[in-house]
């Protein structure tokens, strides 16, 4: 029952990495700029490539590889999912037959296209989970709002939400503390939470649920005072205590990133299978 | 009677998160008894109570209330929670019906009793808290007052009809008459129902208010265990565990380090006052 103690807030594994220390607007863009190559890569040889770089960009970053794999954990059954219905409804009827049972028919195209696919969504996790890994929650929101500003014309409120993501990222814990104290005491008064139908179940939470939305309600009014008290205003001439500045790391992760995605997407442009 | 015996705990075992709460307890506690549960911060007092009634069931170890084991398999957590209430930091926070009576017949209900037994524990508990059912009971409990939410909060603890409460700083956030006030009640309580009284608190002042005995916790470990008056006379030990004595103890220790002859086993407000009369008066 020790809620706290078993859910790890974010990702995040400070090491003292080129990878670590880059301006995280960077990160954002060469992680886009890596999801955009994912989906354009049409073959094998492109997406062995691509990890064969996101493993180098691990060691890097001294990040284990086990990391890598244990991304991939949560989207196990999803990527089964996907790969036995590629596998049997992918649509190709007319090629080498392996196996046919009844109305179910696998041919060697399919099972291509399913390992194709089954790979392209290992590689999205495995190539925005190094990321998570290393950039801080806080990192992120700070490049996040930096590169939202521009868009402050036309009316999107870039620093408001970041502001929104840092509070929540924040009281993740304390929610989630709190919620395990309210549990134990209504279990103390004899509650279950595992008896019953669904309904049973579902009533049964609310007397957790009560609690913890009036002790979130007062809290989010005692912040919103807090910071009042020191004078926040929102975004306007707001400075900040660590300003984010592009580095010569940066510049050399910029031309890395995209000489590497030419020379993934180069076979595609040049024609060659 | 609660029995522990050699319990261990350690949260998230093999894990990068390991940390070890308890490490080998052993602890015999007798109906009605009073015991004050002290100890510095992270030294286990929280995760110990926590297993009396199974809200956490020990890495190690087995606890037995009125000599069952909670832990069997075939123990009813249910009737163990009845037994063993415990009343958690800021209670007020668990609070969530629209009314305090609704909220009071919370634990009765989940007990499965009939619904008139369970308005007659409503009225009994709020009025052992001092909280008059006809007043109190069909008002919103997020419109009371901090001090009378908590009070509800015991109520909703009491009409479990418990033989041993367990409270876990009861009076933090109260303002100096709530704590005196809660305090008298917890005394009340047990002299009136015959409950047994575990008490944790930071204020050396309200255990030696409340409790008969102490039992002194250190990393995962009893370190002390006797009647008040002995714990409190070991002041040193204490203090190197940053736990401090009652204001009155404090008073006595430092007039003896200048040489005057006083008992230093003292606790109340009236017992040093005589004490000192007693020694600074002339034959």
């Amino acid at each position: 029952m020790e809620l706290t103690r078993y859910v790890a807030i974010g990702q995040y594994l400070p090491r003292d990495s080129v990878v670590h220390r880059l301006d995280p607007r960077t990160k954002i863009g060469v992680t886009t700029l890596t999801m955009v190559a994912i989906f354009v890569i049409p073959n094998f040889s492109g997406y062995g490539l691509l990890a064969a770089l996101l493993l180098g960009l691990f060691v890097l970053a001294q990040i284990p590889l086990g990391y890598a794999a244990r991304s991939l954990r949560p989207i196990l059954f999803l990527l089964l999912l996907t790969f036995v219905l590629n596998l049997f409804f992918s649509g190709v009827r007319d090629g080498t037959v392996l196996l046919r049972a009844g109305p179910l028919l696998i041919t060697l195209e399919g099972l291509r296209r399913a390992a194709f696919i089954g790979l392209r969504l290992i590689l999205l996790v495995v190539a925005t989970s190094l990321f998570t890994y290393t950039t801080s929650p806080m990192a992120l929101t700070d490049g996040m709002e930096r590169l939202l500003r521009p868009l402050r014309r036309v009316g999107v409120p870039g620093h408001e939400l970041a502001m929104m993501m840092s509070i929540a990222l924040r009281f993740i814990p304390t929610l989630l503390e709190e919620t395990e104290r309210i549990i134990k005491a209504q279990m103390a008064r004899g509650a279950e939470f595992q008896r019953g139908g669904l309904l049973q179940r579902a009533r049964a939470l609310l007397p957790v649920l009560v609690p913890l939305f009036v002790s979130a309600f007062r809290r989010a009014d005692e912040l919103a005072l807090a910071m009042e008290a020191r004078a926040y205003r929102g975004g306007e001439g707001r400075t900040r205590m660590k300003e984010l500045v592009f580095t010569l790391e940066d510049g050399l992760a910029w031309a890395a990133a995209l000489a590497a995605t030419a020379v993934v997407l180069a076979p595609r442009w040049l024609g060659l299978p | 009677m609660i029995e522990v015996r050699d319990v261990h705990h350690v949260y998230l075992r093999d894990s990068p998160l390991e940390a070890t709460a308890l490490r080998g307890i052993t602890l015999t506690i007798g109906d009605g008894e009073r015991v004050g549960l002290i100890g510095p911060t992270g030294s286990g007092k929280s995760t110990l109570v926590q297993t009396l009634n199974a809200l956490i069931r020990p890495t190690d170890g087995t606890v037995l209330v009125d000599g069952e084991d909670i832990f069997a398999p075939q123990a009813d957590r249910r009737r163990v929670r009845q037994k063993v209430a415990l009343l958690f930091q800021y209670a007020e926070q668990q609070l969530f019906e629209e009314s305090v009576a609704r909220d009071v017949a919370f634990g009765p209900r989940n007990l499965g009793l009939p619904e008139g037994e369970v308005q007659a524990r409503v009225r009994e508990a709020l009025l052992a808290v001092g909280l008059d059912p006809d007043r109190f009971g069909p008002r919103s409990p997020f419109t009371l007052s901090g001090g009378e939410m908590r009070r509800v909060a015991l109520a909703g603890v009491l009409a479990m009809s418990p033989r041993v409460l367990i409270l876990d700083e009861p009076t933090a956030g109260l303002d100096p008459q709530g704590k005196a006030e809660f305090l008298r009640l917890i005394l009340r309580l047990h002299a009136e129902r015959r409950l047994t009284i575990i008490l944790i608190s930071h204020s050396m002042d309200e255990i030696a208010q409340v409790v008969e005995r102490v039992v002194v916790l250190d990393e995962g470990r009893v370190v002390m265990d006797g009647p008040t008056r002995q714990i409190f006379a070991r002041a040193e030990e204490l203090e190197r565990l940053h736990l401090g004595i009652p204001q009155t103890a404090q008073i006595l220790h430092r007039l003896r380090a200048r040489g005057l002859p006083v008992r230093t086993d003292l606790l109340s407000v009236e017992e040093t006052r005589a004490e000192l009369l007693r020694v600074l008066r002339p034959a």
